[in-house]
């Protein structure tokens, strides 16, 4: 929340190749949609700033609804005007989001299954130092379980904006999880995010490394790192964790048999869990997750919690060595 | 480590409370981040229940007989950490290490981290619910202890605050004493643009509240409304107190973009100036 940094980059064109918060390209992207599309209306619980749908409010002061510190109530104005036949986006933190409307979230968004967007920010460590209370690490597991319900964790800017646009076209409950602090791009430029479609940047022979968000860069890293000890790992961004591409999890658990998942999120129920438990029922080969372990988070700088919680490049590398040499 | 002293003398609690604002601001532009705005719109009232009020004892935190406080806006944990260490919970030094990476002094009060914080706090809405059960069982054991609970006025848009309110009206919970920190600011701004939750009296009132309305700046009309609301039986006390976010800082004072913002080096020294602190 309102760290000086926090003024965000103003760009709408795209965000291929720009290190930016994915929580910037959102608000970039909604300025864009309302543009093109009067059917989206935004919905926020007192954080339009944080979450950047004030540029939203901004451009089309008509079409937003500042509901206050109410989130249930926030997430039911939503379900409602979906059945009014607009497009709604309710973002708030991620923590208050799934967690204080989760019931709302479950009975009258997803047993109804409305055209909600629920598009969540500041989740994870990297909230840094509003700490524990403020960073969801269970986010994930708590969407991941409705009926119906879509997840998805982009991991750049670009990605972003083009996780806005095919969420607003598709029908149904839609759960997207962004983060506070800037991050690489990773994602080519040729890039088209599909729902449901995971992206294999390579497929590795000793290892194959799963991720989703900010994980998606340090897992690249690690494979630069495993490069140059002579161990071939693969890396592919799972952006949407529901449906799962169980089409490319098979590709990778064929390709090498030690899968790594990595997430900024708890190996609970999340990337990890939802790999793990497809994989034993499929096709078993050895899992390790990355991700925090039955813990809540802490303030601190964002990189310092997420070496504190080992969620780093160097854990992933560690991990699969570790494994490998077994 | 300080040495609980108590008074109701409006002149000590005065200049308690400016050192309380003093040391917020020094702790909030060492950390670097962290919420200013809120701090120092509550400061007299904390200062008020911790160096007057609440009965407790800081050499033993879970003394069976104190009084207890909910900060169920937890944002302000600069202004509890503060309280709790000029009143000996703690040393002094430990308020430099705020929302660093292992300390005890998280960005929102943690219980499990650090003494004298009754419960958990930072997601809003839930403090007084957690107050009516204190209250609840505190009664059960027959106990004279009271439970105090700091609300904030962005905080009671959340549904969750008037279920609890109707609680404390039903079971006429008159160990109960809210707070509500009328700065008439949030974060998106003000609270009448955002989510209008005024008239805020009539709503506790028909909740079956007793209601006191003051300046929440002048320590006279809190003492007494502190005072009065003991002797109030058989329903629960809110104190509607009428504040300035930012309140002590001139440059802070309304303005709803040092919510979340700690003050810089040089507004720190500006705002110690203000505060009567030059040259120390
Ligand atoms: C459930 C929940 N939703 C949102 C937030 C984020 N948040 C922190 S402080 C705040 C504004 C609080 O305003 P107010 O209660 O008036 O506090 P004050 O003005 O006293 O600082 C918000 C929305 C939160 N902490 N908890
Ligand atoms: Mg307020």
């Amino acid at each position: 929340m309102g760290s000086r940094e926090e003024q965000s980059a103003d760009k709408t064109q795209s965000f291929a190749g720009q290190a930016v918060a994915t929580r910037d390209a959102y608000g970039a992207a909604l300025v864009e949609l309302g543009k093109r599309n009067e059917k989206v209306v935004v919905l926020d619980a007192d954080l339009s700033g944080s979450t950047k749908t004030a540029k939203f409010a901004k451009a089309f002061p008509e079409r937003f609804f500042n509901m206050g510190i109410s989130e249930q109530d926030m997430v039911g104005t939503a379900g409602g005007l979906s059945l009014a036949g607009k497009i709604p986006f309710a973002s708030t933190f991620a923590i208050f989001e799934t967690g204080r409307a989760w019931e709302q979230i479950r009975q009258t968004v997803c047993y109804s299954h409305l055209n909600v967007k629920l598009v969540a920010t500041h989740s994870g460590l990297t909230v840094g130092e509003d700490g524990a209370s403020h960073q969801a690490l269970e986010d994930v597991a708590l969407m991941r379980v409705l009926p119906g319900m879509t997840v998805i964790v982009p991991s750049d800017g670009f990605e972003t904006q083009q996780v806005i646009d095919a969420v607003a076209e598709y029908e149904g409950p839609v759960y997207v999880r962004l983060g506070r602090a800037k991050v690489p791009a990773v994602m080519p430029p040729d890039y088209k995010f599909q729902i449901g479609r995971a992206h294999i940047f390579n497929l590795g022979k000793d290892a194959n490394i799963i991720a989703d968000g900010i994980m998606v860069s340090a897992a690249l890293q690690a494979r630069e790192t495993l490069l140059k000890e002579g161990i071939d790992a693969g890396v592919i961004n799972m952006c949407t964790i529901k449906p799962l591409d169980t089409e490319t999890l098979l590709k990778a658990a064929n390709a090498s048999g030690l899968i790594v998942t990595a997430e900024e999120h708890s190996v609970i129920g999340g990337l990890g869990g939802a790999v793990a438990e497809y994989l034993s029922e499929n096709h078993p080969v050895v899992v390790k997750r990355i991700g925090t372990r039955d813990t809540f988070g802490g303030s601190g700088k964002p990189d310092e919690l997420l070496k504190i919680y080992g969620l780093t490049a160097d854990d992933i590398v560690k991990t699969i060595k570790s494994t490998l040499s077994r | 480590m300080a040495v609980l002293t108590q008074s109701r003398d409006i002149a000590f609690l005065k200049e308690q409370a400016r050192i309380v604002r003093v040391e917020i601001l020094k702790m909030l532009t060492q950390s670097g981040s962290g919420h200013t705005g809120g701090s120092l719109s509550a400061a007299d009232i904390a200062t008020a229940l911790y160096f007057y009020k609440m009965r407790h004892r800081p050499d033993n935190p879970k003394w069976e007989e104190r009084d207890r406080f909910i900060l169920s806006k937890g944002h302000a944990a600069p202004l509890l950490y503060t309280v709790l260490a000029l009143t000996g919970y703690f040393d002094k030094s430990l308020l430099g290490t705020l929302r660093k990476a292992g300390s005890p002094l998280q960005g929102h009060p943690s219980s499990k981290l650090l003494q004298g914080v009754e419960v958990s706090t930072g997601s809003l809405g839930q403090g007084l619910s957690i107050a009516n059960g204190m209250a609840l069982g505190l009664q059960l054991d027959n106990s004279a202890s009271r439970v105090y609970c700091l609300l904030g006025d962005g905080e009671i848009q959340e549904g969750q605050v008037w279920e609890a309110a109707m609680t404390a009206g039903h079971y006429a919970l008159d160990n109960i004493c809210a707070i509500v920190d009328l700065n008439e600011l949030q974060i998106d701004g003000r609270c009448e643009d955002v989510m209008k939750v005024m008239p805020v009296s009539a709503k506790w009132k028909a909740f079956n509240w007793h209601i006191f309305e003051i300046d929440g700046h002048n320590m006279e009309e809190i003492v007494n409304a502190l005072d009065e609301a003991e002797r109030i039986k058989g329903k629960p006390s809110v104190i509607l107190a009428n504040t300035i976010k930012g309140k002590g800082v001139s440059f802070f004072e309304g303005k709803a973009e040092y919510h979340g913002l700690a003050p810089t080096k040089e507004e720190l020294e500006k705002a110690l100036k203000e505060l009567g602190e030059d040259g120390k």
